[in-house]
């Protein structure tokens, strides 16, 4: 059983049909990077597999319990998908210690005590450990990603979701943020991201996923996908992200 | 007409009692009240939030002292009951307080970001919990400035009270005043202490803005 079931989805924002029956699969562990240009709903899908956004039909599972169903446990389901936004959202009236324990401490995961040493745990595996006690607000733009990535990590998910993480951010930046990324697929974490980032999607994911007018265009392993594409418009698309 | 003493002086510093009661009245009563009418106005269910814009709009919509006049010389033509002044004061302000109070919190909570709750409840935190920890913090250092400026609004609003007979600050004035014949002196006083009750008010309100620029 995959651990993300995305079966014939379909989502309408008032009259424009975004999601036109997609279904994808994601294994556990797999790395799935999802191209396209802008309105081809790809961040949509991403934010109907946590629930963010409702689907019309269609159904997704995540570890083989539907999404979408009147769930009672919403709320466990989500502390087990983390995502992370291209805007941060980051708290800013907290520190970044406390926006990392305060989900943590709310939801139960951990006691008081240990709630220091989680955050310093997290933050060591993005590489900001030395960045506790700043605000939010002192941390420049890959900085606070990469508060917001730890954040996530605060709470042990066992499925990571990125929507265009570093779009928001200074080219200069962007790397320092590619590369937490690029560290948490080395340890198996399951990911599934929407980035504008081709040199990440070639180089780390281990499918591509190319979504055109609100379907699955195109799928396969990188290396494949940007070498021959099948469809036209991949290789268009391609060609225009060069 | 006798000379204006010490006690007169006396008289207009003890009616301020009645000034800060009614202001304590109506916060006590009225902060809680606004409170809630906040949170119906960003409710998810839409006949809640009409409800509540309703209430604001026609409370907001009616003078002060017409609320005053409603509640104490209305209320037993309308209704049939005789309700007690303070009685009578003390629902009137406490409506106003909300529904002006009500609207202030309620934009301080529009003010943060969508995202601020989606983020929250993307990390597992129920509804509640994202408005205790996370909006309602956000919000209340947003909505600071303009509460403190209600504050000076309600402290003059309580003049009002003098014509149901509450000898507060503006009460006391008007007594001292035909006792004395001395109105300039006697209303010039009067206005000082207004000053001085609201003055530091202002002043702690305009450093709380510089304080909190909203992002922390």
């Amino acid at each position: 059983m995959a651990l993300v079931e995305i079966r014939d989805v379909h989502k309408t924002f008032g009259k424009v049909e975004v999601l036109k029956g997609v279904s994808l699969d994601v294994e556990e562990g797999e790395i799935v990077t999802i191209i396209g240009r802008s309105g081809s709903g790809k961040s949509t899908l991403l934010r109907c597999i946590n629930a963010l956004e409702s689907v019309d039909t269609g159904e997704i599972r995540v570890e083989g319990q539907k999404v979408h169903a009147k769930m009672a446990d919403l709320k466990k389901f989500r502390q087990r998908v983390g995502i992370v936004f291209q805007a941060f959202n980051l708290f800013p009236h907290l520190k970044v210690e406390r926006n990392i324990t305060l989900a943590p401490l709310l939801t139960g995961r951990i006691e008081k005590a240990r709630a220091r040493a989680l955050a310093e745990d997290v933050l060591t595996r993005v590489g900001l450990a030395d960045k506790i006690d700043a605000w939010p607000e002192q941390l420049s733009g890959g900085q606070q990603q990469r508060v917001a990535i730890a954040r996530c990590l605060a709470m042990a998910p066992h499925l990571m979701l990125f929507d265009e993480v570093t779009s928001a951010l200074d080219p200069e930046l962007v790397g320092e943020v590619l590369k937490v990324m690029e560290a948490m697929a080395k340890q198996g974490m399951t990911m599934i991201l929407v980035t504008h980032e081709m040199g990440f999607a070639r180089n780390v994911a281990n499918r591509i996923v190319f979504m055109h007018q609100g379907r699955v265009w195109e799928q396969g392993p990188p290396a494949k996908l940007f070498a021959n594409p099948e469809t036209p418009e991949l290789a268009s698309f391609i060609a225009s992200s060069k | 007409m006798r000379s204006f003493t010490l006690i007169d002086f006396v008289s207009l510093f003890a009616a301020l009692r009645w000034t800060v009661a009614l202001v304590a009245l109506a916060l006590a009563f009225g902060a809680p009240l606004a409170l809630g009418l906040a949170m119906g106005r960003i409710s998810r269910l839409a006949g809640l939030r009409w409800t509540m814009a309703a209430c604001i709009q026609i409370v907001q919509s009616v003078p002060l002292l017409g609320l005053l006049f409603f509640f104490y010389f209305g209320m037993p033509v309308f209704l049939g009951i005789q309700v007690p002044a303070l009685v009578a004061v003390t629902v009137a302000y406490t409506l106003y307080t909300a529904a002006f109070l009500g609207e202030i919190w309620r934009g301080g909570l529009e003010a943060v970001k969508q995202a601020q709750w989606e983020a929250g409840a993307c990390l597992g935190l129920s509804a509640w919990q994202q408005f205790r920890h996370i909006i309602a913090p956000q919000a209340l250092r947003l909505s600071l400035p303009p509460t403190v400026g209600f504050l000076v609004q309600l402290i003059k609003g309580t003049s009002l009270a003098s014509i149901l007979g509450f000898v507060e600050l503006a009460r006391a004035g008007q007594v001292v005043s035909a006792a004395t014949f001395q109105p300039l002196l006697t209303y010039a006083l009067v206005a000082a202490i207004y000053f001085a009750l609201c003055l530091p008010l202002t002043l702690w309100s305009r450093s709380l803005e510089a304080r909190l620029d909203g992002s922390r």
